[in-house]
């Protein structure tokens, strides 16, 4: 079979034109964070101003005097990254300036610490995407659990032990948290599927009023998996149901990524150091194997991830099916 | 023509004649009247600006940062617990050189709670790299609040306007408002260089290692060192277009041959003022109003103390531990000198105590005391003390 050459104009055509950070930066190798943080840009364009809390993507992006970012960009501290947004927000808007305000921030910075100034900024429904980089702990300080590490993985602050098996409490519920703020956009990404994410982000901007997208941006460091295997353990984590892709208008479900075979949880945990605790040969661990696998399955009849048959944007084909395909030509 | 207004109402008044853009704001006795009436302003179409109504003053300094490195001329409001709160951003805004304008309406600290005045809640944050300014007036507050926005943004540095709760915010009195023409020809329109714009994106707020961060604090203390002649331009030009001059650094009052004198910092000034006129038969004292905390005005206080002898200085605020603050740091700036003054340093009117006109006499006595006096709270009540300790 001889491939079709694609005429050059073409493929600039199809190339995102714009990117919003550039190499050089110094994140880890295979980093999901910086991989989403380069999509979401990307996506987003260059007419933006971006707000950034401290954690791993801004502490390697901007090294004085180097900064891989290409668009204006502001960190003031960890917790406040939605008010400082606010502010830039209402100033443009007092200025008659149209820019579209993105506020950036990790898991720890948004499950946690950045969670009231969060609140805040949408109940006064100020025109800002709030992206969160979702790599499932507090990765820049060293791997300590956050409000979004899933229960059972081990991190600095809840390792696993004779006594323990990693961390004891649930994940937090934030997209429901979230709409619950009767939110006009909330949806989940990852970075296995670039093309969803990049749309998610266009939809996101599109709404005028507080926009949330949550990443899941596996972190090879925190994670314990080979920085090759990023987008593989993102795409386990959606295929498993640990990781559901959906959005949300005002609350309710508008939109999910199907599955259409869901793969057992072990699989995606196995791939990670942080759950290797859970594959010992004893009654607790594979209690807490089960435990995950429930959540899963819970997650899959909530929001009706099941697909029988094959879908033009499922799991398995989603990515390959849209990526510079018929959605966004 | 006067008018008869509350403090706080002046305030918001004078703020909203510096037309800010964005004001972000979260309510605290003894703040909330200034915020309340600078929203009303907007409500009623009288003041044309975003006003963020915030979820914490953690946010509504970190709002007032975000508008303001994206451009705008922002206001933001606090006291006491609030002004501890976002203490973190407060560091953050000046260290990033990002100018705005802060009104603290002073109040004492928790715990015990308190809601009444005293400085310790500015003082708590002298290092966070602001420029501080001390009304010792109502007058002084609506001027220092107008001349506060152009030092910030001709500095890029942000000012705190220090006013004593209740004291002044809450007190009715006429008042000079200058009118929107002679505020508009003393403040230009707010341009701040290096503001967030796409069409010329630029990073603020990077990670500054060991090779740069002893030389980012050097310039941000000479920026303030060199901040003291913006504070004395500020203060004349607004001298020149409203006939009040409140002295620029400091300011000193009484008989030129005085050889004492008393400093203090905000209302307990006029207090002064008065008991000294009530009290010709006592010494004649020279009585220093201490406007900029910070910068630190060493050559005008060497200046204004080199003929005296003794020189109390009057605390609102206690370091627990040492004592004095503001005295720590004038017996550090008058030890240059060749004859420096004995310097006494005593706290009063913590939590709210009234200071009268009796606290005259009784720094007058301190400053004739044989022994200087280190430190110590001058209007104790010995009856609500431990018996060990009343002695
Ligand atoms: C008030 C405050 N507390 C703690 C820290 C230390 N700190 C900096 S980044 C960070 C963790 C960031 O975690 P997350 O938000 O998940 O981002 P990540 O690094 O994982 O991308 C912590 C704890 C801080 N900078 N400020
Ligand atoms: S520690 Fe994790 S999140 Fe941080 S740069 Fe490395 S891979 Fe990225
Ligand atoms: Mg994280």
């Amino acid at each position: 079979m001889t491939a079709v050459p694609i005429p050059l104009s073409d493929l600039r055509r199809r190339q995102p034109r714009f990117t919003g950070i550039s190499p050089g930066h110094r994140a880890c190798q295979g980093c999901g964070e910086l991989l989403a943080a380069r999509l979401v840009t990307e996506a987003a364009g260059p007419d933006v101003v971006v707000a950034n809390a401290t954690g791993c993507l801004e502490v390697t992006t901007t090294n004085w005097p180097d900064s891989a970012w290409r668009v204006p960009w502001i960190h003031s501290l960890f917790e406040n990254t939605a008010a400082v947004a606010s502010g830039i927000e209402a100033a443009l808007k007092a200025q008659s300036r149209s820019s579209k305000v993105l506020a950036f921030a990790g898991d720890g910075g948004t499950f946690d610490i950045g969670f009231q100034a969060l609140s805040g900024m949408i109940e006064r429904g100020h025109n800002v995407l709030y992206v969160c980089y979702d790599n499932e702990a507090y990765m820049n300080t060293g791997v300590q659990r956050s409000g979004s590490t899933p229960v059972g993985a081990a991190t600095t602050t809840s390792p696993a032990g004779k006594e323990r098996l990693g961390k004891r409490h649930l994940k937090k519920d934030i997209l429901s948290i979230i709409a619950a703020h009767y939110m006009p956009y909330a949806a989940t990404a990852t970075v296995a599927y670039p093309a969803d994410l990049r749309h998610k982000v266009r939809r996101a901007i599109e709404v005028e009023g507080p926009t949330f997208l949550l990443v899941h941006s596996p972190c090879p460091q925190g994670w314990g998996h080979d920085g090759s295997r990023t987008v593989e353990v993102a795409r386990l984590g959606v295929q498993s149901g640990l990781v559901p892709l959906i959005e949300l208008e005002r609350g309710a479900v508008t939109g999910v990524m199907p599955i259409r075979e869901p793969r057992p949880v072990a699989d995606y945990l196995k791939a990670q150091a942080r759950f290797r605790h859970l594959f010992a040969d004893s009654a607790e661990a594979a209690r807490e194997l089960q435990h995950l696998q429930a959540l899963a399955e819970h997650n899959i009849e909530r929001y009706g991830l099941s697909a029988p048959g094959p879908e033009a944007h499922d799991s398995e084909g989603a990515d390959t099916v849209r990526r510079g395909g018929n959605q966004w030509a | 023509m006067p008018l008869a207004l509350e403090g706080s109402q002046a305030i918001a008044r004078a703020v909203a004649l510096c037309r800010p853009q964005v004001v972000s704001a979260y309510p605290i006795t003894p703040q909330t009247h200034i915020v309340e009436n600078i929203a009303k302003l907007v409500a009623d179409g009288a003041l044309d600006c975003e006003y963020v109504s915030v979820e914490s003053e953690h946010s509504a300094a970190s709002t007032a940062l975000g508008a303001a490195a994206a451009g705008a001329r922002a206001y933001t409001a606090t006291a006491s617990q609030g002004m501890l709160y976002m203490s973190e951003v407060l560091f953050d805004i000046s260290g990033l050189r990002v100018p705005l304008v802060l009104t603290c309406a002073n109040r004492a600290l928790s715990g015990p709670l308190s809601i009444w005045n005293d400085q310790s809640d500015s003082m708590a944050v002298r290092d966070a790299g602001w420029i501080q300014l001390y009304c010792t007036s109502n007058q002084e507050a609506i001027d220092t609040h107008i001349q506060a926005f152009r030092i910030a943004q001709e500095t890029t540095l942000p000012v705190m306007v220090c006013v004593d709760g209740f004291t002044l915010t809450h007190t009715m009195e006429p008042l000079e408002l200058p009118a929107q023409e002679t505020v508009d020809a003393f403040l230009p329109a707010h341009r701040f260089a290096r503001m967030l714009d796409p069409q010329a994106p630029l990073t603020i707020g990077t990670m500054v290692g060991p090779e740069a961060y002893s030389e980012v604090r050097h310039d941000h203390h000479h920026a303030l060192l060199a901040a003291a002649d913006n504070i004395l331009r500020a203060n004349a030009d607004w001298a020149a277009a409203s006939g009040r001059d409140w002295g620029g650094l400091l300011r000193a009052s009484g008989p030129a041959d005085a050889r004492i004198g008393i400093l203090g910092l905000g209302s307990l000034i006029g207090t002064l003022e008065d008991a000294a006129e009530q009290h010709p038969e006592l010494p004649p004292t020279r009585i220093i109003a201490l406007r900029a905390f910070r910068p630190f005005p060493f050559e005008a206080l060497q200046a204004i103390c080199a003929d005296l002898d003794e020189l109390v200085v009057v605390e609102r605020a206690i370091s627990p531990g040492a004592g004095a603050i503001v005295a720590a740091e004038v017996r550090a700036a008058l030890s240059e000198l060749p004859r420096a003054p004995r310097v006494h340093a005593v706290a009063a009117g913590l939590g709210g105590r009234d200071i009268g006109i009796g606290l005259y006499p009784n720094l007058l006595e301190v400053a004739q005391n044989e022994k200087i006096e280190r430190f110590r709270i001058i209007d104790l009540d010995p009856q609500r003390l431990p018996e060990e300790l009343s002695a």
